[in-house]
């Protein structure tokens, strides 16, 4: 069996007639806008850049084989226009677009994306994405410094590109939808000399026209986009440097667009319960999970009972009040957008009698002195407070450390260092709508290492071979049976307790009142605010 | 003049090599990891590992602090962690912000200072001493942060009178330097009036009032170039307490200059922004007590012969 999937419509079609915008206004051409950030913007180089800040304007600079329906996690044939996967799910066969070109007038050829993805891999590049190409044949010659090139990258001819895999990898189209998949044409890196990052040259819907360091970035629509009427609005002014208070009274003013940080915790409720301010307010739910890390290999967590125990004393809500009701109680490891996500899983439910209890089986009736580490800046020290006080209820006396973010993640990459920590500021969001990407970095027993992620130090090696075999399933055909595979690996995570899942925090951005469109493309799950789809109210 | 000069130059590297040493092994020494932090979450261990051989972090400690010198002879501050970028293109393209919004804030602080405390030597013991006095108290306690959302609160948001934020413009740099100022124009006045009620009473005062001088005259050519000079000499060491105001000023206000940068470089471990930005700020912190250390003589005849 061949599965063949060929798009019979254009991608513009599906992105003018996606269900999510039916209903909505019909987006007007036309209007520049001011968006404002307090930092800077790092590099607009797609194979760096991984900020939330940097990669909604990488996602609309550059184009990819694939990319999402706005709004949603669909994911779509973009730059190619059609492609088919081998039955072994080792064989991906990209048609490009014909007649795409890059903003430099020069027309994109199959050379261009698999110098592209090369480029994303080698690592002189420095980029943090190249793991997300494990799966490619000649990926460890590569990055072990055997070669320059990846062997299993073909280009038959100027439309077609060939990816060999060396394992099955389900998320294979979903890393073809990630900005490190970026198509960059080579003359114009080169042209650079190592600051393509200030100086972009891509094929999607903007061009940034200028840049002055520290103050503004200015980009443009771009005419020749191959995607019709995209984008709506002519001009992006990104303002940097501003202050969220400022940014927000500028809003109010009319001086700005979209204050890209959102609102500070302080004026949130004032702004919400103002005349206008429902209407400016665009809180929207993203692929994210706040939670407390239990290190199994330090004492007394290494037994599941206390972790359990911790689980059932942690009051959420009280969690989620803190945060102005920004976001919601978590039960399980993935969020409730993620597909395998499980409604009827109810996990361990706040109950400060039983979670003594289970202290006193577990040989802890008095609880025990430990330490909780969380990064320094408001709002997570309060949040760490409170999570020492419910410790507190059960007999567990906690220190708690707030540090710079950059020790706190040393800490836990470092083997017995750190007992608890709260993820908050550093949460997981997923890279892509896949719950692969909820597991192995995190909670594999690969990322159990030294300068790792797995926090918990978590190594469940029945799990680990079950979330191998999901994501072996690539065939298309299985996806529902895979997303079930993984629904249950997560809830059976649970049952070890590595992690207390604890919020999952929406995302808000603050808007003016001329904007028009729906919510979920100023938080769009795949790119944040999605500037393709964005438009000014005529 | 020759001598001394030549003497302060020498100095001067020396203190810069004595920087760029301490700063170096005390970012170097943070448990945080600029690969890390580099490669991201989803950075497999051989991403993180070929991130940091690139950037030469695998290195010993001195062989990098070596390296780091080599480049620094040659004038080259080398490349920004996360941007790519030349860390001097990125310093060169904040710093006039940072040098106005500092020459700015410094004539606020001298002008309202000196005003101030003249007036309050003048009238000492009295009401308005007392006033100018108690204000300067809560001019040099405010914390800069609370100044500058108030400034802009008022006179921005609801007066209307300057913009909120930006750059570019005289009205831009007036909030800011306002904000800069107050904190210094409370110590100005205090040293003024202090350092101008010595110079009232001395002899030289007495003779030239006695001789029949109009008060004014008496205060602004024969006591003022007097009690000046602790002044000058501050306004040099003052660029080092500047630096540090810089920082939350230039936040709040979204002023484009060096204090951002280094703020973001710190959240980021990007270690060549923090050292370039550091030897920067020590860098003008030198050049503002070299100043100050040669113009004294010209206010002051009698340093010369020292």
């Amino acid at each position: 069996m061949f599965n063949r999937w060929i798009l019979t419509t254009t991608t513009a079609a599906v992105l003018a007639f996606s269900p999510l915008l039916a209903h909505a206004e019909t987006p007007a051409q036309g209007g520049e806008i001011v968006v404002t950030y307090k930092d800077d913007i790092t590099t607009l180089d797609p194979h760096i850049g991984y900020d939330w800040v940097n990669w909604s304007m990488i996602k609309s600079l550059f184009s990819r084989l694939m990319d999402y329906e706005p709004g949603t996690a669909n994911l779509v044939p973009s730059l190619a226009e059609s492609f088919e996967v081998a039955p072994d799910g080792l064989t991906y066969t990209f048609k490009l677009r014909k007649g795409v070109k890059f903003t430099n007038g020069r027309e994109i050829v199959a050379g261009d994306v698999k110098y592209s993805i090369e480029r994303a891999v080698n690592p002189k590049t420095q980029g943090p994405g190249a793991g997300f190409f494990g799966a490619i044949k000649g990926f460890d010659d590569l990055t072990g410094g055997k070669s320059e090139l990846l062997s299993g990258i073909e280009t038959p001819d100027d439309q077609t590109v060939v990816f060999h895999l060396s394992r099955p990898d389900a998320t294979f189209l979903h890393v073809m939808a990630i900005n490190f998949a970026s198509v960059v044409p080579k003359e114009a890196v080169e042209a650079a000399a190592g600051d393509f990052g200030k100086k972009p040259v891509g094929s999607g819907s903007l061009i940034l026209k200028d840049w002055t360091i520290g103050q503004k970035l200015v980009f443009e629509r771009n005419p020749d986009y191959f995607v019709k009427d995209v984008p709506h609005v002519d001009k992006v002014t990104v303002e940097v440097g501003q202050e969220p208070l400022v940014a927000l009274l500028r809003l109010q003013k009319g001086e700005v667009d979209i204050a890209g940080d959102g609102i500070p915790p302080a004026k949130f409720l004032e702004i919400k319960n103002s005349p206008e301010g429902a209407a400016m307010i665009v809180d929207g739910e993203q692929l994210h999970t706040g939670y407390i890390t239990l290190n199994t290999k330090v004492k007394p967590f290494d037994d599941v009972k206390v972790r359990r125990a911790v689980n059932m004393a942690i009051n959420k809500e009280r969690i989620t009040r803190i945060l102005n009701g920004r976001a919601t109680a978590a039960n399980q490891i993935l969020p409730p957008l993620m597909p395998g996500y499980d409604k009827a899983f109810t996990g361990y439910a706040y109950d400060v009698e039983k979670a003594k209890a289970l202290l006193a089986e577990a040989g802890h009736p008095d609880g025990f002195e430990t330490v909780l580490y969380s990064t320094n800046t408001d709002p997570q020290p309060r949040i760490a407070q409170a999570i020492q006080q419910d410790l507190a209820a059960i007999g567990i006396k906690a220190e708690v450390r707030a540090l710079a973010q950059g020790n706190v993640i040393a800490a836990g990459g470092t083997e017995g260092e750190a007992p608890m920590i709260w993820s908050g500021g550093m949460g997981w969001i997923a890279d892509f709508p896949d719950p692969s990407n909820f597991y192995g970095p995190i909670l594999g027993c690969s990322g159990a290492v030294s300068g790792g992620w797995n926090w918990p130090w978590y190594c469940n090696e029945a799990i680990d071979k079950r979330a191998g075999e999901a994501d072996a399933m690539s065939d298309p055909a299985k996806a529902a049976e895979r997303q079930a595979a993984w629904g249950k690996i997560f809830t059976d995570v649970m049952a070890d307790a590595p992690w207390v899942p604890v919020i999952n925090e929406r995302r808000v951005v603050a808007k003016s009142l001329r904007m028009g469109g729906p919510d979920n493309i100023y938080i769009d799950p795949t790119r944040v605010i999605n500037y393709d789809a964005i438009f000014v109210k005529p | 003049m020759a001598t001394l000069l030549a003497k302060r130059l020498v100095q001067s590297c020396l203190i810069l090599l004595g920087v760029a040493a301490i700063t170096f092994v005390l970012l170097y020494a943070l448990p945080a990891d600029p690969a890390r932090m580099l490669a991201g979450r989803s950075a497999t261990a051989q991403t993180v590992e070929n991130i940091r051989r690139e950037l030469g972090l695998d290195q010993p400690l001195l062989s990098q602090f070596l390296h780091y010198l080599g480049n620094l002879v040659q004038g080259d501050l080398g490349r920004s962690y996360a941007q790519k970028t030349e860390v001097a293109t990125l310093i060169a393209a904040r710093l006039p912000a940072t040098l106005t919004l500092m020459a700015a804030g410094i004539f606020v602080e001298v002008l309202l200072g000196l005003t101030f405390g003249i007036v309050a030597a003048l009238n000492r013991g009295g009401a308005i001493d007392r006033i100018v006095m108690a204000s300067a108290f809560v001019g040099v306690s405010a914390p800069q942060f609370v100044v500058a959302l108030l400034l802009l609160y008022v006179f921005a948001a609801t007066l209307g009178w300057f913009p909120m934020s930006g750059y570019g413009t005289v009205a831009h740099v007036v909030l800011p330097a306002m904000t800069l100022g107050i904190l210094g124009a409370g110590w100005y006045a205090r040293m003024a009036r202090s350092a101008m009620i010595d110079v009232l009473n001395q002899d030289f005062v007495r003779t030239a009032r006695a001789k029949g001088l109009s008060g004014r005259r008496v205060v602004l050519r024969h006591a003022l170039p007097n009690a000046i000079l602790p002044i000058v000499a501050m306004i040099g060491i003052d660029i080092g307490q500047f630096m540090g105001g810089v920082v939350v000023v230039e936040a709040v206000y979204g002023w484009p200059g060096i204090g951002q940068l280094a703020w973001q470089a710190i959240q980021q471990v990007d270690i060549p922004i923090i050292m370039g930005v550091t030897l920067t700020s020590a860098f003008a912190i030198i050049v503002g007590n070299l100043v100050a250390d040669l113009i004294a003589p010209m206010i002051d005849p009698r340093i010369r012969s020292h």
